[in-house]
């Protein structure tokens, strides 16, 4: 995104370690932003942005928008229920007809991994944001994830988070956790972690791990209680029965039971540990609802986080020339 | 042996300067045609006056080739492809025979589509031949009317698309088929084990979050299908192997001496599960393109003779079919225009052209019963060769010398799903004579 060739948010891989801290650090300014009595800039006023969500969502739509309005962007949001995807209109011609409209920015989330990839293709001059394709990847949330983490690193050492850098993800023990086969935040994770520095582990029920790790800088953990002993971070991906995980596990009592972070298996994790979901949350399941309310899962400050994330990648997508940190536009 | 001819006042056509390409080897030799048998070879042939006069110099002159795998989308798809434009895409391929798959709309699977589309290939570019169903409707519960279908001249049988899954059934389909004289063709594939993939499980598959369909899906398959070969003792033909484990099943079944013949893609030969990486669903396919060691593995059962024919699995789809997302998207690549591109630039270092040749003629033209000493019920000509006197003037001109750029559009398909969109291939067909008739001169077709 931020190198010469790449207009677009596809996969974190776009991004690279530099490009990944430059979210992180925009990301930090536009946090400061929110916390103002009037948290609205006019960076893209003129600019109009489009949620094209072919699948259900309740926070990573309303974060996008949200942080397109608090940019001043204008957002049309394509309701596909009610759109004549239903009467068969087809993907391509879809965005293409929203971006005859005069579309500066797609933002979309499909049910078919690569689908965003495909409109990048189709698309002449508007920048395409994946929210999340298929099994693929979900950039925005691995990178709101990692801005979570830093922001928690920080308020414990009592430092401003953009003083850490990245260094302090270099050697960071962070395992993810449950349905990695199906998870598109699992991928983006792994990206997003690796490129940081950290040391990603998977800890998954064989059927639930992807069918080949080749290529894939992770380990698998061997014993899941031992694994959460010595990490850092855990990240907790949601079992996905609409995906038909079910069937990969013989019950979701024998996966809660194994794989899931009951309230005695949290009692391993070490004392700093962080405990990251993307949401929505299957409490019970992979995480017991006492668990889910510890102040150590952070839950929802990743979603607040989420706004900030999003504004800063709308604005480095749209915003052409990348500001110092504190030159971000103040208030109109 | 051959020297200069003496004059040939009933030659009609003279293919003059090229290298004829026989079972054994090449030789430099003009051929003299009278209407539609091969009349004459010699190192020299005067045209008489009124003849037409193909250049050949440079060129290889060998039998018209013969795919065993096209899909014609004719019945029922007709916006992808027709009988007449996928015989046309054949003719400027080289092709001079074609069997066309049941998996039409109605599928092939009883004497009345079978009869349609034989009527629909009279007349064109190249000769086609049909393949029908071995179960109704391809649904893999019953039987389909084999001997109704044989007694049409049809000779090879499947399901293609979907591999036949209850094991009890194909059992009772190669019992029945041997008394009919015809070969049961498999695509296989466990469709349980495949689960609804949309390319290769594998190391690309897991990265792209696309469902894969492993290897095994194929290879169960394939030794189910060598366990009944050897129970039946009835052929069986593989269609369109693409794994290492398929080719080495195969194999050794060929060294038990069981009656099993096989098949291999051209993309099978050259592309890898790596091209999916753009999301590009121009390059889903099925089976779908796999991995280095794979593709190697075809390669060298060419080579050793595991595979006894390059087919093509040409494949037509709409665009408005292959712009849909990657899972969405009909699996299939167009092939006839670039077989014997992909298999020259692949396969003749190793082999040299009379085994391309007969990977490509001879060996299918055998399997699908279209040689000179087959029967040929449905009314057919020989195809397969050799190149010789007496022969049907079935043949194609190969120019390795030239170089042909790919260009999806300019194909003669109705679809433009080619995987070689913009490539560059060493050589070039150049001319294809049907029957005696010159039906594509210079690349060009000719009606």
């Amino acid at each position: 995104m931020t190198g010469a060739t790449s207009q677009h948010l596809l996969s974190v891989a776009d991004l690279g370690t530099d490009g990944i801290a430059e979210v992180l650090r925009v990301a930090e300014a536009f946090a400061e932003v929110e916390r103002r009595s009037v948290p609205k800039v006019p960076t893209l006023r003129g600019k109009v942005v489009a949620t094209l969500f072919f699948e259900e969502s309740t926070r990573t739509r309303l974060s996008f928008e949200t942080a397109a309005k608090r940019l001043s962007a204008d957002v049309l949001s394509l309701a596909v229920a009610s759109s004549s995807v239903k009467k068969g209109e087809s993907l391509r011609d879809t965005v293409e007809t929203v971006e005859a409209m005069g579309i500066d920015a797609v933002i979309i989330r499909h049910s078919s991994s690569g689908a965003p990839h495909q409109v990048a293709r189709w698309v002449e001059r508007a920048r395409v944001i994946n929210a999340g394709d298929g099994w693929h990847e979900h950039p925005t949330q691995a990178l709101l994830d990692c801005f979570t983490v830093r922001q928690v690193l920080a308020e414990r050492k009592g430092v401003a988070p953009q003083e850490l850098g990245i260094d302090c993800f270099d050697g960071l023990r962070v395992l993810i956790v449950g349905d990695v086969r199906h998870s598109r935040v699992a991928r983006s994770e792994v990206l997003a972690y690796t490129a940081l520095g950290a040391q990603v582990t998977l800890a998954a029920p064989g059927s639930l791990l992807p069918p080949s790790l080749e290529g894939w800088p992770v380990e698998v953990a061997g014993d899941f209680d031992a694994a959460l002993g010595d990490a850092d971070v855990v990240s907790l991906l949601r079992l996905q029965a609409e995906r038909g995980s079910g069937s990969y596990v013989p019950s979701l009592r024998e996966y809660t039971a194994r794989w899931g972070l009951t309230a005695r298996r949290v009692e391993r994790l070490a004392d700093h540990a962080i405990v990251t979901h993307p949401g929505p949350m299957l409490r019970g399941v992979e995480i017991a609802s006492d668990v889910a309310d510890m102040p150590r899962t952070v839950v929802t400050q990743q979603v607040s986080n989420g706004v900030a994330v999003r504004m800063a990648i709308l604005f480095l997508l749209l915003g052409g020339e990348l500001p110092g940190v504190g030159e971000v536009p103040a208030v109109a | 042996m051959w020297g200069r001819c003496p004059p040939l006042p009933e030659a009609t056509l003279v293919i003059r300067g090229g290298t004829v390409v026989g079972p054994e080897g090449t030789a430099r030799l003009d051929v003299a045609v009278a209407g539609d048998r091969v009349l004459a070879l010699a190192e020299s042939v005067d045209p008489p006056s009124g003849a037409t006069v193909l250049d050949a110099s440079g060129c290889l002159v060998g039998p018209g080739l013969v795919d065993l795998h096209t899909h014609l989308r004719q019945p029922g798809r007709e916006e992808a492809e027709t009988v007449e434009s996928g015989a046309r895409a054949a003719a400027l391929g080289g092709y001079t025979a074609l069997v066309a798959m049941p998996n039409t709309e109605p599928p092939i699977d009883s004497a009345g589509v079978a009869r349609e589309v034989l009527v629909l290939g009279q007349g064109c570019l190249a000769e086609v031949a049909v393949a029908g169903a071995i179960t109704v409707g391809r649904a893999g519960v019953a039987l389909a009317p084999m001997g109704e279908l044989a007694d049409l001249g049809v000779t090879l049988f499947t399901d293609d698309g979907a591999g036949v899954q209850d094991g009890a059934l194909m059992r009772r389909a190669l019992d029945y088929a041997k008394g009919l004289g015809v070969t049961l063709a498999q695509h296989c594939e466990d469709a349980a084990l495949a689960g609804g993939g949309a390319m290769h499980e594998g190391s690309w598959s897991g990265r792209l979050g696309i469902p894969g369909m492993p290897a095994a899906a194929e290879e169960a398959m394939v030794a189910r299908d060598i366990a009944l070969a050897r129970l039946t003792g009835a052929p069986v033909h593989f269609l369109h192997l693409s794994t290492a484990g398929s080719v080495d099943l195969v194999r050794r079944a060929k060294a038990e001496g069981l009656a099993v013949t096989a098949e291999a893609a051209p993309h099978h030969m050259l592309l890898t599960h790596a091209l999916c990486a753009g999301y590009d669903p121009v390059f889903k396919v099925n089976p779908p393109l796999r991995t280095d060691e794979d593709v190697a593995a075809v390669v060298a059962g060419l080579c050793d003779g595991t595979i006894d024919a390059v087919a093509t699995d040409h494949a037509p789809h709409a665009p408005e079919a292959k712009d849909l997302p990657f899972d969405q998207a009909p699996p299939g690549m167009l092939g006839l225009q670039t077989a014997l591109l992909v298999a020259w630039e692949v396969l003749s270092p190793q082999l040299g052209a009379a085994r391309v040749f007969a990977l490509m003629s001879a060996q299918p033209a055998a399997i699908a019963r279209l040689t000179a000493t087959d029967a040929r019920p449905a009314g057919h000509s020989a195809h397969g060769g050799p190149v010789e006197a007496g022969a049907t003037a079935n043949l194609c001109v190969f120019d390795p010398a030239a170089t042909t750029v790919v260009e999806a559009g300019r194909l003669a398909s109705r679809s433009r799903n080619t995987p070689y969109a913009g490539r560059t291939f060493q050589g070039a067909v150049r001319h294809t004579v049907l029957r005696g008739e010159p039906v594509v001169i210079d690349a060009t077709a000719q009606r």
